[in-house]
């Protein structure tokens, strides 16, 4: 069994056990057996690293066997500079999340472990599929557990929450499921990706595969207009879920343009770029605006994701490799840094059980370790140097500058907003003095929530401070990527 | 003379029929209030035939018997194993719910079913027109005396009054819509129709005239809109097992009936069946979804989904011949056998769920009902919610692999009005998500009713069919290529044999 297998199976594997052992009289067991799973499946991805080439834009640890033989279907996975990060980041985040529920969650607990761990092994799936068909299986199998996280453990209106977040994004990746069967007669009876990208494809059906894959690529990240059930969703999840969610999931949608959109119809990805730095602009400036004025604090995060996300696409359709690198050093900068917000929500919401940001005021004089780690976060978020948020963000605003220096003056003024938005919730949610009982009673963090923040704290100094080892794995696959995006596939 | 090789072609049926009868005689030695020795010995026939029909299958022969009268190939073998296992499911998940609602005095269910899986085989194998109408009224006569077997209940007579009274009127279409294909083409035997047709010497508006009865009496069994209307008052008012006996089994019996009539009789007539299908096919999918969603009773809810699955299923079928694309045959029919084959496995671990959960006093067949069953059984809640998926066609669960054979087969025609019809369905079935997500929603976000038992008590033999149904859902949603190759060379075998 390959590495990648081992990094899509292992936490799977370890999901089914639990399902099948765990009862909530052995909760605490249950918790034990989870995580030494989700840490065991970090450290099977851990030498996918070390062993990783850089230098290539080839992909790597390749595994091919035939899965669907009537279809064609391959089980065919490996990673390249792109895909890479992610792989790690998922199984690192994963490790997060469950320290992170080892006391809020308390009814079921062994099918919310199963439903992280396997979700877990589905997203590394999606990412390292490269397989049409086997992509799309992972994409979308990664609906069932967020739907029961969401609906089971979820808060008042996690119903509504739950069935919006199935079905918005079924809507989209039904519509790609077309696409892909259309590329798949188109290509003479393949799924392989690589025999895509070799496909020429007239400009009608290049536009309209690249609107189809945009379906359900826009929904997941999610650009404005197709945003509005992000902040519904993160609001009703429970932490954990929120933090995958912003974390991985609406990476999914992201890395879906890389692998799908670009090379596959990149004549249409040319011509309608325009349209697409103008939603990346709306969300990046517009939804910051909203953010702004969230009384809840999920909610704002929400608006914020979708604002930061925007900077991500923004990079990939203005074509240079500044641009493109800097959206994926972003998609992992914001993995880490929206996870620890929400994590954070998740301690105040723990001790307090209010989102609202009325609700708290002074934080910072009975949990002064909390607040650190929570300031570390938010200035991440603004994107302040030496963070992780700074380097993408950056990456990006330069790549916009020299495409066309309105693009970049306008992106560049949404830092303003990101700054504005975050550092007004900290000051009201933080500082100032003790604003009721609440507050007053607070405890702050015990030692497992300390680690768990400090594990993101480390992550996220550590990508600002050094960005090196996250840009030249990638570097080679964006030029390469962008040398086949420039040259036309039409017939 | 009677050949060996006509023996041989109808074995199994033999067996099945005496089988029958011997224990239709020794039941009436039986005193036990389960039925238990009927019961065991019709599990062991079934089993048995359902072994030599596999054999059959392996060994991959075509051949023909009694003077081309019945014909035994790979599809036909491989459908009359599935029924008869599915036919044994049934019986496993209904005793126990037969047993409670006073449906076990005679051995009834036992015989009756097998009567009506000999009629399910002799549709799978007819290779003339009047031997596929005889299994159809042999399958439908069973049927209707086992939906009136509760004859004290007032639902389930008018249910059965219902079905009998329609579907009579549909074997009369279909009768009519024979006879006049055997005015036109002088011969009741498939392959000479086909023949007949194909050499196009038969005048066009006659042999149309009579399909319209032939598409319309088959419709009626598959349940496809405007001939669905008995589908959901037969299915909530049946008693439960019953429902699943008349929805599992008979399916491959519908579908296998359409491939012996439309694809290797009236092929030729291909361009104006598949128009009249496609009208079919978006009604079952636009009424099907729709309806479903206002159903608050589980069995009628799952009666339009079924009739929505139905529009999926002429999806495959009228997406076969298309213009300079051979291959198109083998892909369209063999993902409409996998639809089949798929179906019918997620029907029965749903209404086993159902049948389980009922108690003596109790249906359990409002969606209601459902609530909170995550807390009460984890298992149960799991395969349903499996099935659930599977329905809905999300993957990795096997029904997505169904819908995903049937778009393919549907783009790859390369057709404009196909590729429509393939966005068209896929938007209904999201519409369809939205009810089988409800019921996910209400087995495990809901509490439980007050006053539910928390244990659920279920036989062991039926808790463990179940299991393996469930695991068999999702294992064939991992890993699906096996069975779509079974699909695909047995509908090669059939297109390799058309007109000859």
């Amino acid at each position: 069994m390959g590495l990648l297998s081992l990094a899509i199976w292992t936490p799977i594997f370890f999901g089914v056990i639990l399902l099948a052992l765990g009862r909530d009289d052995q909760a605490r067991s249950v918790r034990w057996i989870a995580l030494i799973g989700a840490i065991v499946s970090f450290l099977v991805t851990l030498p996918l690293y070390g062993g990783f080439e850089i230098g290539t834009s080839a992909m790597q640890f390749v595994e091919k066997a035939s899965w669907i033989a009537r279809f064609n279907v391959n089980y065919h996975l490996g990673v390249d500079g792109i895909s890479l990060w992610f792989v790690l980041l998922t199984a690192f985040i994963n490790v997060v999340v469950i320290i992170a529920s080892w006391e809020s969650i308390t009814s079921r607990v062994n099918q919310y472990m199963a439903a992280f761990l396997i979700l877990s092994g589905l997203m590394i799936g999606v990412f390292a599929a490269l397989d049409g068909m086997l992509f799309y299986v992972f994409f979308e199998a990664t609906l069932i557990p967020m739907y029961l996280i969401i609906g089971v453990w979820g808060g008042p209106r996690k119903i509504y929450a739950a069935f919006k977040f199935f079905l918005y994004t079924l809507l989209g990746s039904l519509l790609m499921l077309i696409a892909l069967i259309f590329l798949y007669v188109k290509s003479g009876g393949s799924f392989d990706l690589a025999v895509w990208y070799k496909l020429p494809l007239g400009a009608t059906a290049q536009t309209l595969l690249f609107f189809a894959f945009l379906a359900a690529f826009a929904v997941k990240v999610p650009m404005w207009p197709v945003h509005t059930w992000l902040p519904d969703v993160h609001v009703e999840a429970p932490t954990g879920g929120s933090a995958v969610l912003a974390a991985i999931m609406l990476k999914l949608g992201a890395y879906g343009f890389l692998r799908f959109s670009l090379p596959i119809a990149p004549d249409a990805a040319r011509e309608w770029a325009g349209l697409m730095i103008a939603l990346s602009l709306i969300a990046v400036i517009y939804v910051g605006l909203v953010a702004m004025v969230q009384r809840d604090m999920k909610k704002l995060v929400a608006y914020s994701s979708v604002a930061h996300m925007g900077f991500v696409t923004l990079g990939f359709f203005i074509f240079n490799d500044i641009g493109v690198s800097g959206g994926i050093v972003q998609m992992i900068a914001h993995g880490f840094v929206s996870a620890a917000m929400f994590l954070c929500i998740g301690v105040l919401y723990d001790r307090v059980h209010s989102r609202e940001i009325a609700s708290y005021g002074g934080v910072v004089n009975t949990m002064p370790k909390f607040t650190a780690f929570a300031l570390l976060f938010a200035m991440a978020n603004c994107g302040l140097p030496a963070t992780a948020g700074f380097v993408g963000e950056w990456m990006v605003i330069l790549g916009a500058v020299k495409f066309n220096f309105w693009i970049g003056a306008a992106a560049a003024s949404a830092l303003i907003f990101g700054a504005a938005y975050t550092l007004w919730m900290f000051k009201r949610v933080y500082l100032g003095p003790v604003a009721n009982d609440d507050v007053k009673g607070l405890a702050d963090i015990n030692s497992r929530e300390f680690l768990m923040l400090a594990l993101l704290a480390i992550a996220v100094l550590f990508m600002g401070i050094y960005p090196k080892p996250f840009t030249d794995v990638m570097d080679s696959s964006v030029i390469d990527l962008l040398k086949h995006v420039a040259a036309s596939k039409l017939q | 003379m009677i050949d060996k090789l006509s023996w041989l072609s109808v074995y199994p049926e033999i067996v099945l029929l005496v089988m029958a009868c011997v224990i239709a005689l020794v039941d009436l030695g039986v005193k036990s209030p389960q039925r238990t020795l009927t019961y065991v010995l019709t599990l062991l026939t079934l089993a048995a035939v359902a072994a030599l029909e596999a054999v059959y299958a392996v060994k991959g022969n075509t051949f023909y018997g009694f003077g081309n009268m019945v014909v035994s190939d790979p599809m036909g073998n491989w459908l009359k194993c599935f029924a008869s296992i599915a036919m044994m499911v049934t019986l496993v998940y209904g005793r126990g719910y037969a047993a409670d609602r006073d449906m076990l005095r005679g051995g009834e269910l036992f015989t009756l079913g097998m009567f009506a899986l000999l009629g399910i085989f002799v549709m799978i194998s007819g290779n003339n027109f009047l031997v596929l109408y005889m299994g159809l009224e042999l399958m439908t006569l069973s049927s209707y005396a086992l939906v009136a077997l509760r004859r004290d209940n007032a639902t389930a007579t008018e249910a059965a009054m219902k079905y009998f009274v329609l579907s009579a009127m549909a074997s009369g279409f279909l009768l009519y819509g024979l006879s006049m294909m055997y005015g036109a083409t002088g011969s009741l035997d498939v392959n000479e129709v086909y023949r007949a047709i194909a050499s196009r010497q038969v005048n066009h508006q006659v042999l149309v005239f009579g399909l319209v009865f032939i598409v319309a009496g088959l419709a009626f069994k598959l349940g496809a809109v405007p001939f669905h209307m008995w589908l959901p008052d037969v299915y909530q008012g049946a008693p439960t097992a019953i429902t699943l006996l008349i929805g599992a089994a008979p399916q491959f019996a519908a579908f296998a009936i359409c491939i012996r009539l439309l694809v290797q009789g009236l092929l030729p007539l291909a361009i104006d069946w598949q128009q009249m299908l496609a009208l079919m096919a978006i009604g079952s999918l636009l009424v099907g979804n729709l309806a479903a969603v206002a159903q608050t009773n589980l069995k009628r809810m799952l009666a339009f989904s079924t009739i929505s699955q139905m529009g999926f299923l002429l999806l495959a079928l009228l997406a076969a011949v298309v213009p300079g694309r051979p291959l198109n045959a083998e892909y369209a029919y063999g993902a409409a056998m996998f639809y089949a084959i798929t179906y019918v496995l997620t029907t029965l671990a749903v209404f086993g769920i159902i049948l389980l959960l009922a108690r003596a006093g109790h249906e359990s067949e409002e969606i209601t009902d459902l609530a909170g069953l995550n807390q009460r059984s984890p298992l149960f809640a799991g395969v349903m919610a499996i099935s659930m998926f599977s329905l809905a066609g999300v993957p990795p669960v096997v029904g997505f692999y169904a819908k995903l054979g049937v778009l393919q087969a549907l783009v790859s025609s390369q057709q404009t009005s196909y590729i429509v019809l393939a966005v068209f369905a896929v938007l209904m079935s999201l519409v369809g998500a939205f009810y089988y997500l409800r019921i996910v929603k209400v087995m495990y976000f809901d509490a439980p009713n007050v006053g539910m038992p928390t244990a659920i008590v279920a036989p062991a033999d039926a808790r463990v069919v179940l299991s393996i149904n469930g695991a068999l859902v999702l294992l064939l949603g991992v890993m699906p290529g096996g069975l779509m190759t079974l699909c695909q060379q047995a509908i090669a075998s059939v297109v390799k044999s058309l007109g000859t």
